[in-house]
């Protein structure tokens, strides 16, 4: 029996059919396989972290890590009290904070509620193209500028000081805070303010009592992603802060942070498994679960949160 | 109390709360003014500082004790170097997984978990893929402090960012697109690679260039990792005279970035190190400003000219 040419080629057809559907599911299994790479850095650094973090706490208890008040791993006399590391942090998150989140939303609810078109669609991309400034530049910054200017008014300021790197990371965040906040003030429809405006309010109070009580899920999430990146960042406090562990609620002193700590010992040579090598990772693993306190908390904000109409 | 009076009272009020708008108004563009004048004032006073370095010799010179001779060479063939291995490996897996999850996923409790952990890893603190970087590629897999586990290590940071933007560009394309290729018998694939892709690419290449510019100033995961700061020679070179004509004897070789140079500088008391960290940061915000506009340029053009 022999296939008519046709039937031939039908049959190489089909062939090719059933290798495109075998190349077809090659491909797919490829591609779900690069997504879950995802989950393996999550798991390396959950791993890693927790790893040398139970060696650290096998030296050290946890009540000890929690509530001594110094701070001296690499002495004769060690002591491992986090909260000294935990001061510089939140002092100058704080200051930062201070200057971002109170001239972030004044220049958020403007570009969205009083500036011209034209003035957002310039400032807008700018801020953006800002927040690309590398952070040891701004570290720069504030090691040789802002802290020069603030000790031509307050003399007694040390060289290396909380409140300038603290002021520097407020002018790093405010364009994420700027640009999370006029988005979600955007997003407020624009009847609920013509009915405002139709009652005779000015824009200030329609801003006030209509705009920012319909946006404030956003705007407080775009403050806590804020406070988020102020305790991650690393560079500026390492460079106008010092790198003295120092127990203090003091922003005019110098003092280090868990982030600065840990650029303190990685430029020193330490040698592997030593308890002040293991010391970083539990700094690390208290730094990540703050910040990840603040994640959900922000993303949650942003999304579960959002008010429908 | 008369009709007068009560207008007068009225007429006060809405005088008072129309000033009030005005103020504000001015404070919103006080405000503004500020910020963006401070930026300025640092980044000519940076210039300033830096301009007298900003020659020729400071790009071919390697670092010195003597700040006048001292140049970045190392550092910008260090970071070009780190570049290219983020690129490597950052673009391809961002590229497909974002495909993955527009093209392929299923709606599965996966897909969710996956999807939560990525925005679980934009938020993490640079520093900590440092940690994992120095614990894991270091230690672990014994890379040493190399410019492969720099790469890698930045490849992770940038991940994130390349993931969503494939999402959003391969979002943007109509159903239809995909409907008129799969009614012309294409495969599910065939669909993808020669509709989907091409389509997106410009959307794509947004998101890879502002993560390299993410990485190229990253600095604290570099630290962590214990990249040398004092790095007076070249890795060498990726090419060879003789068959098959490049090596990768580069990934192993120690090195240092632009930014660790800069930090090592400004870290020192000497003013004149202090110039050089000035005009080396110059060098570098041009290189990341350039990136970032060109591609919020680009994405600026797309959404204009692409109107499906």
């Amino acid at each position: 029996m022999s296939f008519s040419s046709e039937q031939r080629v039908v049959s190489t057809r089909l062939a090719k059919r059933k290798m495109r559907h075998v190349s077809e599911k090659i491909i797919e299994t490829l591609l779900f396989l690069s997504a879950a790479a995802s989950i393996l850095i999550t798991v390396g650094v959950v791993y890693i972290l927790v790893r040398e973090s139970v060696l650290f706490f096998q030296h050290v208890s946890i009540v000890d890590f929690l509530t001594d008040t110094q701070w001296t791993p690499l002495f004769d006399d060690a002591h491992f009290g986090i909260v000294v590391l935990l001061s510089g942090t939140i002092v100058s998150s704080l200051v930062a904070l201070g200057v971002a989140i109170p001239v972030g939303t004044v220049v958020a609810l403007y570009l969205s509620e009083f500036a011209p078109s034209r003035t957002r669609n310039i400032i807008k991309p700018t801020l953006e193209l800002l927040s690309g400034i590398p952070t040891v530049v701004f570290g720069y910054f504030a090691l040789l500028f802002i802290t020069p200017l603030l000790q031509s008014v307050f003399p007694e300021l040390p060289g290396f000081n909380l409140l300038s790197a603290g002021i520097m990371m407020g002018i790093m965040i405010m364009p994420l805070i700027v640009s999370i906040s006029e988005d979600a003030i955007r997003a407020v429809p624009m009847n609920l303010r013509e009915g405002s405006y139709a009652m005779g309010a000015t824009r200030l109070q329609t801003a006030i009592r209509v705009v920012i009580p319909a946006s404030i899920s956003g705007i407080t999430a775009s403050y806590i992603l804020g406070i988020s990146r102020a305790l991650g960042e690393t560079m500026i406090v390492s460079i106008a802060a010092g790198m003295q562990p120092n127990f203090t609620w003091n922003p005019i002193e110098p003092a280090a942070t868990m982030t600065a700590y840990i650029v303190q010992v990685a430029l020193g040579d330490l040698p592997h498994g030593s308890i002040g090598y293991q010391t970083i990772f539990a700094t690390g693993l208290t730094l990540m679960l703050s910040t990840l306190l603040f994640n959900i908390l922000g993303f949650w904000m942003q999304h579960k949160h959002r008010e429908r109409y | 109390m008369s009709l007068q009076k009560i207008d007068t009272k009225i007429r006060a009020d809405i005088t008072r709360r129309k000033r009030l708008d005005q103020w504000f108004s001015l404070l919103g563009l006080f405000a503004l003014i500020i910020c963006v004048l401070t930026i300025v004032i640092l980044l000519v006073d940076m210039c300033y500082d830096g301009w007298e370095r900003l020659r020729p010799e400071f790009f071919s010179n390697f670092p010195s004790r003597h700040a006048s001779r001292a140049g970045i060479l190392s550092a910008w063939v260090g970071s070009a170097l780190v570049m290219l291995v983020t690129f490597f490996v950052s673009a391809p897996l961002g590229v497909a997984t974002g495909v993955w999850f527009e093209e392929y996923a299923p709606r599965h409790w996966i897909r969710h978990l996956l999807e939560i952990n990525i925005n679980n890893l934009a938020g993490i603190p640079s520093i900590v893929y440092g940690l994992l970087a120095l614990g894991l590629f270091v230690h672990t897999f014994g890379l040493g402090q190399s410019i492969f586990t720099a790469g890698l290590t930045l490849s992770l940071l940038v991940l994130p960012v390349v993931i969503v933007a494939t999402r959003e560009a391969i979002r943007s394309i109509p159903t239809a697109m995909r409907e008129g290729a799969y009614a012309l018998g294409a495969s599910h694939w065939q669909v993808v690679w020669d509709h989907v892709l091409p389509y997106s690419m410009p959307g794509i290449l947004t998101g890879i260039i502002l993560g390299m510019s993410r990485a190229i100033g990253e600095t604290a995961p570099i630290i962590t990792i214990g990249a040398l700061t004092f790095i007076a020679f070249l890795p060498p070179a990726p090419w060879t005279d003789t068959w098959p004509y490049m090596h990768f004897e580069w990934l192993n070789a120690p090195f240092t970035v632009m930014p660790i140079q800069i930090f090592n500088w400004t870290s020192r008391p000497e003013a004149a190190f202090q110039k050089n960290a000035a005009a080396a940061s110059v060098v570098l915000v041009t290189m990341t400003l350039l990136m970032n506009g060109f591609s919020i340029w680009l994405r600026n053009r797309l959404r204009k000219n692409l109107k499906w």
